[in-house]
Formats: C-alpha cells, sequence, structure tokens
C-alpha cells in the first residue's frame, strides 16, 4: 500500500542523498530560516522539509506540477489535511510505542503479548484513516490525495478485518506447539519453521484409532528440572518464530503509518509557510517552471523569502524579464541589496523546483539540475590554508559536480586577493562556465572583471546594479544597468559613523 | 650494528649466472616440513621424467633453513619492514609463515622460480580458486576441532563427516578448476600434476562417495516436534503449513521495506542439552540405517583422510595470496607494484613510481595517499645522496630503497613501475636511533661504531643505507667524516642511498647522484613528499593555486559534464 504524494510513481525518500553542496546552500541562502517556518518546533517536519527542497533539485517538470496540484488541494481542504496528519501521528505514538518506535520487550512470550496488542490498537487508527478518507474522497481533485483516499478505502475494507482477528485469536497456542526442523551442523537442529498445530490434533485421535504412525514420545520427569528448563526453552522457539512474524506484521504497519507521515508532512510544512506569509500580507505564486534547456527567468515582486520571515515589515520585491542570458552581473552599493536578490533567487528556484509556491507575485524560470552556492566566507576555518586557496578550493568542489544546466550563484568571490589577480581567476572561470551555458548570477566588487565584460558585451549578458537615489539614500531595488566606477562604501561609513569626514581625515 | 647476515651458509655461487628463468630441474633432497598429519597420498605412478612436485616456494628447499629458524633480519625494524610483515600476516596466524619473509632467496633462479609463480597469480581466475581453496581448508580444520571436543556420538560424527566433506570439495574444486586454469609456472605445473594425480586414486575417490552419501541423505531428514504439556513427540514431517507465513501474508499489504528481526536471540550452544540429545536420539531411530553408515565412517577414516603434500601446499601458497593480499588494497589506491628485473651482478637500479610500503599502508588507512617517487642508478653511478628541506620525504625514501630490495630477495613484486633491482647478500642500515643518548660525543662514537661496522663487512655484493649520520656534531666535522666513509662507500662500488643535510656530498664523486626533497612551489608551507632529481620551476600565486585546484581554462573545461 503507498500513499506516493510527492511522486506519481514511488515513495518520497526521507534518507535520500542530498547534493553535495547542501551545507553550502544551507548556510548560504539562510535556508535553515525557511525550514523553522515550514517546521515550528516540529523536528520531524523540519527534516521532511530539508530533504524535499534539498534533494529536489534537478526535478522535473510533471513532477513539479504534480506536487503543485496535491498543494492546492491541500491549501483549500487545510482543516482536512490536518485532522488526516493528526490521525496517522496518533496512530505512531500509541499504546506500547514510544516516539513511534516498537519497544516489546526481551522474551519470546513477552514480545509475542505486546505485539499483538499493538497489532490491536493500530487496527482502531487505521479504522479511523479509512473513516476520514470515505467521508471527504470528493472534495479532493489532485491525482495524488484521491489516490491515496481510495487506497484507503478499498484495502481497509471490512473482510481484512475480520481476517485479522480470526489470527489475533489463534496466536493464544492453547493446542501446543508444532516445529519441524532439519538437520544442521553437529546434527542440531536447524530452520525451525512454526506449524499449524490443527492437524497434530486429529493425528492425536488417528493415533487411537487409525493406521498406527512412527513416532517416539518422551514424558519429562517431574523431578528433571534441567529437562524442564530445556523443554521450555524448545516451546521458546516456538514462540518466538510467531512472535517475530506478528512483531514484523506490526512493524510493517508501523511503516506504512510513518511512511503517509512523510508523504504528508512536506504538504503540512507548505500549508505552515503559507499561512505565516498571508498573514503578513506577502503575495506568493504557483510557479511556472521553463525547460532546462532554455535560460530565461521572469519575475515580478520576488521577495527574499527568509528575509520576510524574519522581520516584521513586508520585504522590497524585485523584477527582471531575462531571454537567453546565461550570465547575470550584479554590482552597485553596498547594502544596496545585492545580496538578498541573489538570496531570494536561489531560494525561488529552490522552491519551484520542490513544487512548492514561489515568494513573488509571479514567478518563471528554466529547470536546473543543480544550483551551487559560492559565497565569500567571513570565517577561515582552517588555518593550514589561506582565504584565496579556500576560495579556490570551494569552487573546485563545486567544479566536481557542476553540470550543463546548473545554476550558479557567486557572491564577491575570487576577492581575496587583489583586484587584478582575483579578477583574471574570476574571468577564467566564468568564461569557462559561460562556454558551457551554466546559468550564472555574480555579485561582484571586481572592477577589472566586470568592466571586462562590459567592454566585450553579448547578447547572453545581462548587468544589474544596486539602485541609490540622488541624495544617497538605497532603494534596495536593482535596476538594470551596467557597472558604475566604485562602490558605495563611503556611503555606508557615513552612515555608520555620523562625523564621518572628520574621523575619515584622522584615521 | 644495523647489518645482517642474508645467507647462513656459504657465499654466491658463481654458477648460477643469470637472471634468466631457469630450466626444469630435477629437485632432490630432504621433504620440507611437514605440517599435516602424515598418510595418505596418490598411489599410481608419475609419468616420467617430470620434475616431482616439491615445494611451491622454494626450488631447492634444502638448500634453505627451516623458516620458524630464520631470525628476522635486523635491518627489519630501521625498514620497517616488521611492521609490514605483521600486517601481511595478521589473520594468518595458523600458517605461520613470517619465517618465510625473512628468507632472501640466493639465486636469481630461485628468484625467477617465485616469479613465474607470482605472474600465474595475476589470472584472477586462479587466484580466486586458490583463495577459495583456503578457505575450505580453514573451514575444515575448524570442523576437526570441532569433532574433537564434542562429546555426544551423534554429534562428533556429524562435525567429522562435515570436516571430510569440506576436505573433499576443497580438493576436487581445486583439481578440476586448476585443470582447465592456464599456469606457466615451473612450480605451479608441478603441483597441478600432483593433484590431478591424487584426485584420481581410488584412495580419493571412493573417500568423496561415502562422505557424500552419508551427507546426502542426512541433509534430507526433515522431522517435526510437537511440545504439549511436559511431553514431546517426534515424527516424520507431513506437509504441515507453515503458520508464519500464513501471518505474513494477511499484513504483507502495509509492508514497506525490510523489518527488523524481532526474534530474540536464544542461546544456542554447540553441544546440545539432554532434551535436544533425546530428539536426535529418536531422529535416529527414526532414520537407523543411515546413522549406521555415518558410524562406520567415522570409525574408519579417524585421522587419516588428509593428505600431506596438499596441506603443506595449502600453507605455503599463503605465502603468496597473503602479500598480494596486502598489495591488492594498495593497488586500489592506484598504486603500481611489478615484478622486478633483478640481477646479482649488474648494479643499475630503477624504478619509477615506488614508494615506502609500510607508510603507504598507513596513509591508505587514513584514507590518503602517499607519493611516489622515482629513482635510478646507470652506468658508474651508484650512490643516491637525498638532501633538501625536513620533513619532506627523505627518510620515507631511504626506507623504500631498502625495502623493494628485501622484498626483491624475497622473489615478490615490490612498489613501482619498469624496477631494476640488485640481488645482494647483505642490506646494511645505519638509522637514527631512537633512545637519544645525552652526551653529544658519547653519540657521535656510537655513530661511528655503527659505521665502521657497517664498512667492515659490506661487501660489493651489499646494500648500504645511510640515514642522517654525524649529525650530533659541527657542520664541518660532519662534512669531514661523511667525506672519508663516503670515499670507502665509493670504493665498495655498493648500490647505496645517503640522506644528508651536507648538500656537498652530492657532488662528492662521478657514483654520486644527487636528489632532494622538494615544497610546493605555489605554497612553501605544504610538503610534497616528492624527491626529484632536479629543482621545480616557480609559477605565479594565484595561478599556481588555480593550477593545483583544477581550475585553469583547459583542466576546468574538461572537468565539467555537458
Amino acid at each position: 500500500m503507498k500513499a506516493h504524494l510527492m511522486h506519481r510513481d514511488r515513495d518520497f525518500d526521507l534518507k535520500a542523498k542530498l547534493p553535495r553542496n547542501a551545507d553550502d546552500l544551507v548556510q548560504d541562502l539562510e535556508l535553515d530560516t525557511l525550514f523553522r517556518a515550514m517546521a515550528g518546533e516540529d523536528k520531524f517536519l523540519f527534516e521532511v522539509a530539508k530533504v524535499a527542497i534539498l534533494a529536489s533539485v534537478g526535478s522535473d517538470a510533471p513532477t513539479i506540477l504534480y506536487r503543485q496540484e496535491a498543494l492546492k488541494d491541500c491549501i483549500e481542504n487545510s482543516g482536512v489535511i490536518r485532522d488526516v496528519y493528526d490521525t496517522v501521528m496518533a496512530t505512531i505514538e500509541g499504546r506500547r510505542t514510544r516516539g513511534g518506535l516498537l519497544y516489546l520487550g526481551s522474551y519470546p512470550s513477552g514480545i509475542l503479548n505486546h505485539s499483538v496488542e499493538l497489532l490491536e490498537g493500530q487496527m482502531e487508527g487505521l479504522q479511523n484513516l479509512r473513516a476520514l478518507a470515505d467521508a471527504n474522497l470528493s472534495r479532493f481533485h489532485s491525482e495524488a490525495f484521491t489516490t491515496l483516499f481510495n487506497t484507503l478505502k478499498e484495502e481497509l475494507a471490512g473482510d481484512f478485518m475480520k481476517d485479522v482477528a480470526r489470527h489475533l485469536q489463534q496466536m493464544k497456542f492453547r493446542d501446543g506447539i508444532l516445529l519441524s526442523a532439519t538437520l544442521g551442523d553437529g546434527n542440531k537442529a536447524k530452520s525451525y519453521i512454526l506449524r499449524n498445530p490443527s492437524a497434530e490434533k486429529r493425528s492425536w485421535l488417528q493415533r487411537l484409532f487409525g493406521p498406527k504412525e512412527e513416532a517416539y514420545i518422551f514424558q519429562l520427569d517431574p523431578r528433571d528440572d534441567a529437562g524442564a528448563r530445556a523443554l521450555s526453552e524448545l516451546r521458546d522457539r516456538g514462540l518466538n518464530i510467531a512472535a517475530n512474524a506478528v512483531a514484523q506484521s506490526a512493524e510493517h504497519i508501523l511503516s506504512f503509518l510513518h511512511m503517509l507521515r512523510a508523504e504528508l508532512a512536506f504538504y503540512i510544512g507548505c500549508l505552515n509557510l503559507r499561512q505565516r506569509l498571508v498573514a503578513k500580507g506577502e503575495p506568493i505564486a504557483f510557479p511556472v517552471p521553463v525547460d532546462a534547456g532554455e535560460r530565461r527567468h521572469h519575475f515580478e515582486g520576488l521577495y527574499d523569502v527568509c528575509l520576510s520571515l524574519s522581520m516584521e515589515k513586508r520585504v522590497v520585491g524585485n523584477d527582471v524579464d531575462a531571454v537567453g542570458k546565461v550570465l547575470t552581473i550584479v554590482t552597485g552599493a553596498n547594502t544596496g541589496g545585492k545580496s538578498t536578490f541573489l538570496r531570494s533567487f536561489g531560494l525561488a528556484q529552490l522552491m519551484m523546483q520542490c513544487g512548492m509556491f514561489a515568494p513573488a507575485v509571479s514567478f518563471s524560470a528554466n529547470l536546473c539540475d543543480g544550483v551551487f552556492t559560492h559565497y565569500k566566507r567571513e570565517e577561515d576555518s582552517s588555518m593550514t590554508s589561506g582565504k584565496f586557496d579556500e576560495e579556490l578550493s570551494r569552487m573546485s568542489r563545486i567544479a566536481d559536480v557542476l553540470a550543463g544546466n546548473s545554476l550558479v550563484l557567486f557572491n564577491e568571490s575570487f576577492a581575496a586577493t587583489n583586484d587584478r589577480e582575483g579578477s583574471e581567476i574570476a574571468k577564467m572561470i566564468v568564461d569557462v562556465l559561460l562556454k558551457k551555458g551554466i546559468k550564472m548570477v555574480f555579485v561582484t566588487h571586481l572592477y577589472a572583471f566586470a568592466h571586462a565584460y562590459v567592454d566585450g558585451k553579448s547578447d547572453d549578458l545581462m548587468f544589474l546594479r544596486a539602485e541609490r537615489e540622488p541624495d544617497g539614500t538605497r532603494t534596495f531595488k536593482l535596476v538594470e544597468a551596467e557597472p558604475l566606477r566604485t562602490s558605495f562604501g563611503q556611503d555606508l561609513y557615513q552612515a555608520v559613523f555620523q562625523d564621518g569626514p572628520r574621523k575619515n581625515a584622522a584615521a | 650494528m644495523d647489518q645482517i647476515r642474508k645467507r647462513p651458509g656459504p657465499k654466491p655461487q658463481p654458477d648460477f649466472d643469470s637472471s634468466v628463468p631457469s630450466r626444469v630441474r630435477k629437485s632432490a633432497g630432504r621433504a620440507p616440513p611437514l605440517v599435516a598429519p602424515k598418510r595418505a597420498g596418490p598411489t599410481q605412478k608419475r609419468p616420467p621424467k617430470m620434475a616431482a612436485f616439491e615445494s611451491i616456494l622454494f626450488l631447492h628447499p634444502e638448500k634453505y633453513p627451516p623458516a620458524h629458524e630464520a631470525g628476522q633480519p635486523e635491518c627489519f625494524a630501521d625498514l620497517n619492514l616488521d611492521q609490514v610483515v605483521a600486517a601481511i600476516n595478521s589473520g594468518r596466524k595458523e600458517y605461520d609463515l613470517e619465517g618465510y619473509f625473512h628468507i632472501s632467496l640466493t639465486s636469481t633462479d630461485e628468484v625467477a622460480y617465485r616469479h613465474e609463480i607470482v605472474r600465474d597469480l595475476e589470472n584472477e581466475d586462479l587466484l580466486k580458486l586458490l583463495r577459495a581453496f583456503a578457505e575450505s581448508m580453514r573451514g575444515m580444520r575448524a570442523h576437526l576441532a570441532q569433532a574433537e571436543k564434542i562429546r555426544f556420538r551423534l554429534q562428533k560424527e556429524s562435525w567429522f563427516l562435515k570436516a571430510a566433506n569440506a576436505y573433499c570439495r576443497a580438493v576436487t574444486e581445486l583439481a578440476d578448476k586448476l585443470g582447465p586454469t592456464t599456469v606457466a609456472s615451473q612450480g605451479m605445473k608441478a603441483f597441478c600434476r600432483y593433484i590431478q594425480d591424487y584426485v584420481g586414486s581410488s584412495r580419493f575417490s571412493s573417500l568423496q562417495t561415502t562422505v557424500e552419501g552419508i551427507r546426502r541423505d542426512l541433509d534430507g531428514i526433515h522431522y517435526c516436534v510437537y511440545l504439549y504439556g511436559s511431553s514431546l513427540k517426534v515424527h516424520k514431517y507431513r506437509e504441515e503449513t507453515d503458520y508464519s507465513a500464513e501471518i505474513e501474508e494477511t499484513f504483507a499489504k502495509f509492508r514497506q521495506g525490510d523489518v527488523k528481526d524481532y526474534s530474540c536471540k536464544l542461546q544456542d550452544w554447540v553441544e546440545m542439552n539432554h532434551v535436544e540429545e533425546k530428539i536426535l536420539a529418536f531422529v535416529s531411530l527414526l532414520w537407523p540405517d543411515i546413522f549406521a553408515r555415518l558410524r562406520g565412517f567415522f570409525g574408519a577414516e579417524k585421522d587419516a583422510f588428509l593428505d600431506t603434500k596438499v596441506a603443506e601446499f595449502d600453507r605455503q601458497i599463503q605465502f603468496y595470496l597473503s602479500y598480494l593480499d596486502y598489495i591488492g588494497r594498495l593497488k586500489e589506491d592506484g598504486l603500481a607494484f611489478s615484478l622486478p628485473a633483478v640481477s646479482d651482478q649488474d648494479k643499475a637500479v630503477k624504478a619509477i613510481d615506488a614508494f615506502d610500503i609500510a607508510l603507504a599502508a598507513k596513509l591508505s588507512a587514513d584514507k590518503s595517499r602517499i607519493v611516489c617517487n622515482d629513482y635510478e642508478l646507470s652506468g658508474k653511478e651508484r650512490i643516491l645522496v637525498v638532501s633538501g628541506p625536513n620533513q619532506g620525504g627523505k627518510t620515507t625514501f631511504a626506507r623504500m630503497f631498502g625495502q623493494m630490495h628485501h622484498l626483491a630477495s624475497l622473489g615478490l613484486p615490490v612498489p613501482g613501475r619498469k624496477v631494476r633491482l640488485f640481488l645482494f647478500d647483505t642490506v646494511f642500515t645505519h638509522f637514527e636511533r631512537e633512545e637519544d643518548i645525552a652526551n653529544l660525543r658519547g653519540k657521535l662514537q656510537d655513530d661511528l661504531v655503527r659505521v665502521h661496522d657497517i664498512l667492515e663487512r659490506a661487501t660489493a655484493q651489499s646494500v648500504v643505507i645511510m640515514n642522517e649520520i654525524f649529525t650530533s656534531t659541527t657542520l664541518q666535522d660532519a662534512t669531514f667524516l661523511s667525506e672519508k666513509v663516503m670515499r670507502r662507500i665509493v670504493h665498495l662500488d655498493t648500490p647505496c642511498v645517503w640522506v644528508t643535510f651536507i648538500h656537498e656530498l652530492a657532488t662528492f664523486s662521478e657514483t654520486t647522484v644527487s636528489m632532494v626533497s622538494s615544497v610546493d612551489p605555489a605554497n612553501p608551507a605544504t610538503r610534497t613528499y616528492k624527491v626529484v632529481r632536479r629543482p621545480a620551476s616557480g609559477r605565479s600565486y594565484a595561478m599556481s593555486i588555480a593550477e593545483k585546484y583544477g581550475l585553469t581554462e583547459e583542466r576546468l573545461s574538461e572537468r565539467i559534464r555537458p
């Protein structure tokens, strides 16, 4: 029995291998803020959000649309979805389980009793789930949810429930235990198999009245304590097999519930995030994915969702319409919104790829098979290598996994050396990537680097610049414009030190 | 004093004169020590004119001391070969092979005899076959030990049968598969003939038939135990249905993947308790004929079925397998091994991509890779003078040189490619002693005594390794003493590695070659462990780093997938 809410044809894999640069993505795009908004305090929801977003880079348009449909269903019926999720949770965390883990004891007879009890509890929960599916089937329209609700309705029908009840009765073994075995090493019994003992009773009668059967009987001496222990050990072997079968059945059901929980959790996370954004009046839009082979992005009011989540006010959005642009070079004033723009771009791309809504009035972009970030790092974690060395070693790790339809976001990269050398290396690397058609957004202060592209400008390039008003205040909005000659460090300095010029002179 | 006498016997005889593979020689003399019970063996006549199989390790076993009597050569500790041999043999204690790694071969014929076998072992199929054989024989010995220990007769006989069965299968499989496997070496060919003859003997085939018959019948036994109250009943199995399967089927629809095993680990001894013994006794009554045959077999074959030469082959072939296993792990890391050209005349030595085998193993365990080095002495060149920055891999280089010579004298593959080495009489090493003597004059004296001792004993056939001698005195003194010693070594005309901080020694004579440990030009703090014959060139800072990370235009273009 499958839920398949995340993929049409397979399970959502919570253990999916994350891209090698996942940690960099989390750090550079501040993804933890996004995950927390989706998860609240729930560690499981956090994990699901993380895996769903990071492992979905590279998913195809049908998968994205499949999830978008399902998510729209959830938004319309958020109460029902939360009920289903809560019922699954209640069944997982029901009696005899601790935090969803099976704890059954360490003796065969104990394990058998406890698993029977556990199974009974699970059956109740499954019946509740079936009732929910029955009642709400008609309110859902997405393929994902109609399939799931139909499956629950059919598979958990009455006949199945009766079968289960019969087994739960039989598992008490009132008529003795029958085991079969063959001879193993040293003629020890091996491959014990638990047999249905109902035939044994009949042959008991046959032994009295029917044809003689060759059998040897051993009656334990009442004073033989060691023998009694040996016999009970043998009985335990039988119960052990039965206990295992029942406990495994219970685990199958538990694993089904866990699977259901994981498939639902992503949508619960999306509902949580939407709730927060809608509450503060931020727009959201279902993005339109474009073929990975194209190079385009078009958006209106694209804002940094993580920044918005961490402040009360709404944040400034950007509009860009870029067709056929492989490289976007972003220059301009410090704290003019360059980094925020770069992050919003990466976040929206990741959110689109995992089937979520995008933080924008509208958003459309070509799909990517990988999203990479190469950011200037403040700290030099290891003393063994210089900063520039460290930057290039990170670039090398990216090059290991980079492919033709990737997106690379550079934030003040290769600036840990002087402008001339940094520009030389940056241009060498960007030129190669450009030739391979790898989509890039490069925020930079490297003057020689940016200007090399102004001079030899071609159609696959776009320049964005952090805007500033004539009076020096920043709008945090980017405009399409070539790089200016200088950055605005002086402004920043003045804003921080109000009596700037004097202190400046003193310094 | 770090010298070792390689030969317990006389000095090398000039009568084996080359490294050309030897012709087939008829072997005579005493048989090597036995490791297995003495009895049984092939009974039929061998074809005439073929050398009888003696030993897979020696062409002339009688010329070498028994393995357990050959002591560890003294250079072993300096060269870290003691670690290597211990690592090679860990997990193979039962074979007691260490001694064989101490016995250097004394002629190029013997080296060729092993080289042929090593080449045969390059065949993966043969290797797999021999490994499987060893594994089966190991199992066989374990079963015999179990049979020895156990008390209840019906169990003891079963373990013994299992041992005999393992033996028959091991031998048959080896013989069957060796047949079509191509072997070219004299040693493997002789063994092939031996084992074919043995398997073809009536003694072996009747053993096998008996064992298999009993085993098959025992395997066919399927019985039931019915437990009720304080009684139990044993009868033959009558197609009763599997109850766990019934339960499983009911809940199969929920299955998402593999589930845990909830079975308790019930204690299960090899020995039986008396209820189990009772049940087994009932089973033997239900199938009386099979158990009677088992009893008869044990009586007849106890201590009898194992062939002596097969058992010894099983032990000695491990010499090769253990070493090949050891270097196999290093090969997986991309390191090269090869069979060297070995000569006892020509002192030209050479190696490409060679390395310290002990350090390589240690680094490999830490998931890092050793740096390989090349060296060559040709024409009149005899002495590699290694100088350069500290921690640059100089000592490692010196060790490597000594290790490679010893390994070559064992007839085994050595680190590196295109290797030529010299078959020496003794490897002399002088490494700085761990226990640092506080009195500097005492230390210098100690150095001189040890060096003197080496010079007294070294012959033109020796290999000498000097590692940082005379470090405890002034440069002037050290230069003076070193030159004196070097003159003696030049005169000896023996292959030598000399690690020193005195650059002048590098150009001491036309027989010296200068090698320098180098550093990364882009990052002088990084040690490369590369020891090279000439200095490397510099490069611009940023580009050097880009080059180091494979980010130059050309390299980056290649690296990015389409």
